[in-house]
């Protein structure tokens, strides 16, 4: 138990402002600007976007640079900031499927209608160190060629049509609220919704082990890359005062759909089920690993045996979220110091009475 | 027309125009849009703050498996404003981003263009180059990913 202390004021401004002086480094070297990190560490932005579950890439940078690259100090920075403003409202569901595609692959299909686009991707990368970035160069410019067709259906869909892939259908009723883990504590059981949404700004690590723990055979659910794709989505509000929805701009975001076996059972045929990954900004290994997730989670509808933590809602929702285990673990290095006394004098009291009885064996 | 007007201005009506202006305004760069209001003849016109220019979030929802269930998938930082002018006309900016002056200008550029005197001359002095500006970013990007398009048709037996 943490028990609060006083004092220490001078220690910690002078320990901040150190903190200040190491993060800008030696002075010699040019200081690093939030609009560079924006534009030449757009991953890492995207990872802090995704995991403080707040889509700003100017603030991400600015908190990556706070923070001086640690994503999870960087995710904090962001959650804190994300209180200070009042909600509006919510969007309309962003339509992946008019994405303004980068990229777009299937491990399904080869032949897909719209083709496999691989987009600025690190796939068939040598992952050899790249020197020529340590000296000043130039980079190379981006081939062009007659742009895509617009249309590119999403390839579960074109499975769906046949009836060898379970379709996504929304409830008939949307007049209710959709569950927001932000707003209400979780309870379990907590729902697609809930769990997409604890998946979607979960810490890529855990979501990622938990992923590949499904592979491993704990909660196997032989999962295929049906599709992935990424690229800019508009979003829509509606706004009371027009009377229509408006579009306010657009986000990058990365979606991946997974291809399961399913055996049927008394109700429904054999047919394919789908895990589902949405992320904001290029993550594509979080969009996967959300995907096996998602599906692992879906194993009590689906009538599967649970044999694995990534088919526990209350185990994968309640530890997804990294500012949460970072507080809980971090705390423990906050002063104990009543907690430890109390300890010390049962451990010390133990002792002296073991001490006893063997004198007493003895005699 | 580019394509980026015609697939949604093929909607019918006012408020589909106007949908679709409030688009492209929102992701037009400030400046544009401040030269595009100080260049109005006879000046920006006096109006009424109705919500003035404020700063927030809008939850983003996606959908399961892109068509199903509705789920919360983040927030994003908005910025909007409603004002009206003398004549009753009410404009809206609602803008992703913190930029609280450019919802503003949205929401005084909406209120001109829905004017008469002001609305075809804007159409044509900044919708119409804005909406070809977007359209040639789009058409750059796609343009790069066409380069990146596995073609699997293309290779023959015995080619290397």
């Amino acid at each position: 138990m943490y028990v609060a202390v006083k004092g220490g004021e001078a220690a910690i401004d002078a320990a901040h402002d150190w903190l200040a002086e190491e993060r800008r480094g030696d002075p010699a070297i040019p200081e690093v600007t939030p609009d560079q990190i924006a534009e030449q560490l757009g991953l890492a932005v995207d990872r802090v976007m995704a995991e403080a579950s707040l889509y700003d890439r100017d603030l991400a940078a600015l908190a990556l640079k706070q923070a001086q690259g640690d994503v999870i100090e960087a995710v904090f920075l962001l959650r804190a900031y994300r209180t200070t403003l009042p909600r509006f409202g919510a969007s309309m569901p962003v339509d992946t499927a008019a994405m303004r595609i980068d990229r777009r692959i299937s491990a399904t299909f080869k032949d897909l209608p719209g083709g496999q686009v691989l987009g600025p991707t690190y796939d068939y990368t040598h992952r050899l160190l790249d020197f020529a970035l340590a000296a000043d160069g130039e980079a190379p410019e981006a081939p062009t060629a007659e742009p895509l067709d617009p249309a590119m259906p999403r390839v579960l869909d074109l499975l769906a049509d046949e009836g060898l892939m379970e379709r996504e259908t929304p409830p008939a009723d949307e007049s209710g609220p959709v569950p927001d883990l932000t707003r209400e504590p979780l309870t379990y059981p907590a729902g697609r919704p809930l769990r997409l949404q604890g998946l979607a700004r979960g810490d890529e690590g855990f979501v990622l082990s938990l992923g590949y723990s499904t592979q491993r055979g704990y909660g196997r659910n032989h999962p295929f890359a049906g599709e992935i794709r990424q690229g800019a989505v508009s979003v829509e509000v509606d706004v009371p005062e027009l009377g229509f929805a408006v579009d306010i701009g657009d986000l990058v975001v990365t979606e991946c759909q997974s291809v399961n076996q399913f055996k049927g059972d008394a109700e429904r045929p054999a047919q394919f089920t789908r895990g589902y990954g949405l992320v904001f900004g290029r993550g594509e290994r979080k969009a996967m690993a959300m995907a096996l997730v998602d599906r692992a989670l879906r194993a009590e509808e689906l009538g599967e045996a649970i044999q694995g933590p990534a088919q526990d809602e209350e185990f994968v929702l309640s530890h997804a979220d990294n500012v949460e285990a970072s507080g809980f673990v971090q705390h423990l290095k906050l002063p104990h110091y009543v907690d430890f006394q109390a300890e010390l004098q049962l451990v010390r009291a133990l002792r002296a009475a073991r001490r006893d009885e063997n004198r007493e064996a003895a005699e | 027309m580019n394509t980026v007007e015609k697939t949604e201005a093929a909607a019918d009506g006012p408020a589909s125009a106007r949908r679709l202006r409030l688009g492209l305004l929102a992701r037009a760069p400030r400046q544009m849009l401040a030269d595009a209001l100080a260049g109005v003849a006879g000046g920006a016109p006096a109006v009424r703050v109705l919500k003035p220019a404020e700063t927030g979030l809008v939850m983003v929802r996606g959908r399961a498996g892109g068509t199903g269930e509705r789920f919360n998938l983040g927030e994003m930082t908005v910025s909007r404003c409603t004002l009206s002018d003398e004549a009753g006309r009410i404009g809206v900016g609602m803008v992703a981003g913190r930029d609280r002056a450019k919802a503003e200008l949205v929401a005084r550029l909406d209120i001109l263009l829905q004017d008469p005197a002001h609305g075809p001359g804007l159409e044509r002095d900044l919708v119409a180059p804005l909406a070809a500006r977007i359209e040639a970013a789009r058409a750059e990007r796609a343009a790069k990913a066409a380069a990146t398009r596995v073609d699997f048709f293309t290779m023959v037996r015995g080619d290397v």
